[in-house]
């Protein structure tokens, strides 16, 4: 993939996840902050579809955005083409098993497998 | 560990009253380990720079003192250096308007040392290079005795400070993603890329944008713009650099 590519992902990602972070924080204060973080009030939060759809957003927004933050520095601090392949492989690598570990958690609670 | 030696001038008469104390960094790597400062009292005039004082120290204490240089006036691109912290040209940085009374002259970081001042200039070079600093099209405006590429000064209004452009390199050794990032293409380079780009006689931008567009191109700049608070020149690469992303995000045509 072309580097202004991956770079307008890049961009297009962060203003996302700033829009639906804020409107995630703003769900949150509709509670008291303690409130919010009991057990079943995160359960039905994760049992409301469309709330689970956009946490599910956030997950993939913050981790295709995070980890090509953390490739772009690693390609910086240090150079070499199996070096530079392995942190790009290893960073795709990480962000699908976070996404796919953080989906795992999103639909199990959703269908109520907790 | 840095060492010092101290050398006074005692014979030399001076025509003036005011002297500084010039730090020149001493390292030669095939032989040194660690570099150390040789340090002189210079005389020195209102008019006085510092490729004079170096030079000054050259012809009456240390000829082995390695330093680059040709034209004296802002023009080769040789003498770039770091003077009292900054990248600057030796031959336009005069020692009064250093408001110090001790002058440090380094070699230019981010570029290998040869010795003492002098840097090697080939990663400059070739980053050039390789953003085809000319102008591409099918035609030649020596084709034909009357063919002339007429431009508007809207035209030239474009590009014309970028082709101020004299390679010394003070907008590379001022760069914080050169210093870690050595296939980083550089300020320079970049500043060039645009300068091609923008010319509306150019027809290559495409194939200019394809090089600069990949993992160590423009996209590592972190735009700290210090490149353009260094350049002698006048040349905003940073900003140049800003532009070349407006083609490749799509906001300029
Ligand atoms: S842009 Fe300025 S600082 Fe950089 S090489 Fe050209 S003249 Fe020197
Ligand atoms: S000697 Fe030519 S630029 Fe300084």
């Amino acid at each position: 993939m072309r580097e202004s590519t991956i770079m307008k992902i890049h961009y297009g990602t962060a203003l996302a996840a700033v829009a639906l972070v804020a409107v995630h924080i703003l769900m949150r204060l509709t509670q008291g902050f303690a409130e919010s973080l009991e057990y079943d009030s995160v359960l039905a939060n994760y049992k409301f579809i469309p709330y689970a759809a956009m946490l599910e957003l956030i997950l993939i927004l913050l981790a295709v955005h995070g980890f090509n933050g953390l490739r772009v520095i690693l390609l910086e601090l240090k150079q070499g083409r199996t070096y530079e392949k392995a942190v790009s492989y290893g960073c795709l690598a990480a962000m699908v098993a976070l996404i796919a570990y953080g989906s795992r958690t999103i639909i199990m609670t959703n269908m109520g497998m907790t | 560990m840095t060492q010092v030696s101290r050398i006074t001038d005692e014979q030399t008469p001076t025509s003036t009253s005011s002297t500084i104390l010039l730090r020149i960094s001493k390292f030669n790597p095939e032989h040194d380990d660690s570099g150390r400062f040789m340090e002189f009292t210079i005389p020195y005039e209102k008019w006085t720079t510092v490729l004079e004082a170096i030079l000054d120290v050259k012809k009456h204490f240390d000829h082995s003192v390695a330093v680059r240089y040709s034209c004296r006036q802002a023009t080769c691109g040789s003498c770039g250096m770091i003077i009292n912290g900054k990248p600057r040209l030796a031959c336009f940085t005069k020692i009064s308007e250093l408001n110090s009374n001790v002058v440090t002259v380094e070699p230019m970081n981010n570029f290998p040392i040869i010795r003492d001042l002098a840097v090697k200039f080939e990663r400059l070079f070739n980053t050039h290079q390789k953003i085809k600093p000319y102008l591409i099209r099918d035609d030649s405006e020596l084709e034909s005795d009357e063919k002339e590429f007429l431009q508007s000064p809207e035209e030239v209004e474009q590009y014309i400070q970028f082709a101020n452009c004299i390679k010394c390199g003070l907008c590379n050794s001022a760069c914080p993603t050169m210093a870690t990032d050595s296939s980083f293409v550089g300020p320079q380079a970049l500043a060039q890329a645009y300068r091609y780009v923008a010319d509306s006689r150019d027809k290559g931008k495409d194939s200019r944008l394809k090089i600069i567009d990949d993992s160590h191109g423009i996209w590592r700049c972190h735009f700290a713009g210090s490149c353009s608070q260094v350049c002698p020149k006048g040349v905003d690469p940073a900003m140049g650099i800003q532009l070349l992303r407006g083609y490749l995000l799509g906001f300029r045509g």
